[in-house]
């Protein structure tokens, strides 16, 4: 190959790539017009590029998206919820305690249909009611549960009546007097106690 | 288009796998196109570009929303084509000279075993051919000529998927071209 050769063979690379300056334009095209050698040159460059251009379209095979599909990695969901639980860690911690808490209560809520009182020295019970007789005085809280409570005398403390009915005539409770009759409101007296109890434990 | 793929590609990457299907199926074809070229097998080519679109997938928190996403496509299908290309190839080093001949390497060897005998050639069909002469190709060329004159890509798009500057790329097309233009006649 000789040196004038090689300089209009890059001119014609230069050209093919679309990016010729105008002036090597016009001297390759001078040039090939006198020199039969890069004529011929030229001619086969731009056949082989129909040539490779001549290349049919090829298109994936059938089913080709539903195997990518499957060959998918499945773990990148449970790798987001870690994920989003390493990020949230008092959700969790407080999602776990409401659980365990809900466990619980719900636990002691099946087993509470038992009738019971809280035992008191002047307290009298005859099957599922409890009597505070008339002229005592019944000191410290009094719970009754799934019975009721009839007051004659004096409480000097709280009074809670679980599923079942307070009946007082005149009765003299110094402190709260309270009717649970639904499942809500007793898990709402349980958690209060629960809290209460709580407390307590820092007093 | 891109708007679409980048609203697929957010939706994947929260957590959404179903979104990544549009996202195959406006380029499976490509992306096939591709490989088949660059590999001329068609078993080998369905592999290497279903892994491509995997690798998309598993890496896909990785890629730049303000680029294209078929060039960081691409760069993942035509670097995995290039390694197969290289583990087929026997551990030798082509250009070693070959004991006992007077500069003969193995690139004259490979050549002669490879070539396919002329009344051969002659009778394929064109198709056929065609794909002949790209697997002839050295490896180097056949990224940069599969790219520009299968898929049409720009020079500048093509210097960004295979990572290389604007003049490698342009060296080795034109090195390609004459590499394919000999070829074609030395018939």
């Amino acid at each position: 190959m000789t040196a004038c050769n090689e300089r209009y063979v890059e001119y014609m690379h230069d050209y093919l790539d679309g990016d010729i300056s105008h002036d090597h334009e016009k001297e390759l095209k001078q040039h090939l017009k006198s020199c039969a050698d890069c004529q011929q040159h030229m001619h086969e460059l731009s056949d082989s590029i129909a040539f490779i251009k001549s290349a049919a379209h090829i298109t994936a095979p059938l089913h080709f998206e539903t195997r990518v599909m499957q060959r998918l990695p499945k773990r990148k969901n449970t790798a987001g919820i870690q994920k989003w639980l390493r990020r949230h860690p008092i959700i969790v911690a407080a999602a776990v305690f409401v659980l365990f808490m809900s466990a619980t209560l719900v636990g002691s809520y099946s087993n509470d249909t038992q009738f019971s009182v809280t035992k008191q020295p002047n307290l009298i019970v005859e099957g599922q009611t409890v009597t505070v007789p008339e002229g005592e005085v019944v000191k410290g809280d009094i719970v009754v549960k799934n019975g009721d409570i009839v007051i004659e005398g004096e409480v000097d403390g709280n009074v809670t009546v679980i599923n079942g009915k307070y009946m007082a005539s005149s009765a003299v409770v110094t402190g709260q007097v309270e009717e649970i009759d639904q499942a809500f409101e007793w898990l709402w007296y349980e958690m209060k106690q629960m809290f209460n109890s709580f407390i307590s434990l820092f007093k | 288009m891109d708007a679409l793929v980048n609203k697929r590609i957010k939706q994947v990457l929260k957590g959404d796998q179903s979104a990544y299907t549009d996202i195959v199926n406006l380029y499976q074809h490509k992306l096939y196109q591709i490989c088949y070229r660059m590999l001329g097998n068609k078993e080998e080519a369905e592999d290497i570009a279903q892994e491509a679109f995997v690798r998309a997938y598993v890496n896909l928190h990785s890629y730049d929303q303000k680029r294209k996403f078929s060039t960081w496509l691409y760069r993942i299908a035509t670097n995995l084509c290039i390694d197969r290309i290289r583990k087929k190839k026997p551990d030798y080093y082509l250009d070693a000279e070959v004991a006992g001949t007077d500069g003969l390497n193995m690139y004259s060897q490979i050549a002669s075993s490879e070539k396919l005998p002329e009344d051969v050639v002659a009778q394929m069909e064109l198709q056929e051919r065609v794909q002949y002469e790209i697997s002839r190709l050295p490896d180097k060329y056949r990224a940069v000529i599969v790219l520009k004159y299968i898929e049409e890509l720009s020079l500048q798009e093509i210097s960004e998927i295979l990572e290389m500057p604007l003049g490698t790329v342009k060296t080795r097309i034109h090195r390609g071209r004459e590499a394919l233009r000999k070829q074609l006649n030395n018939l």
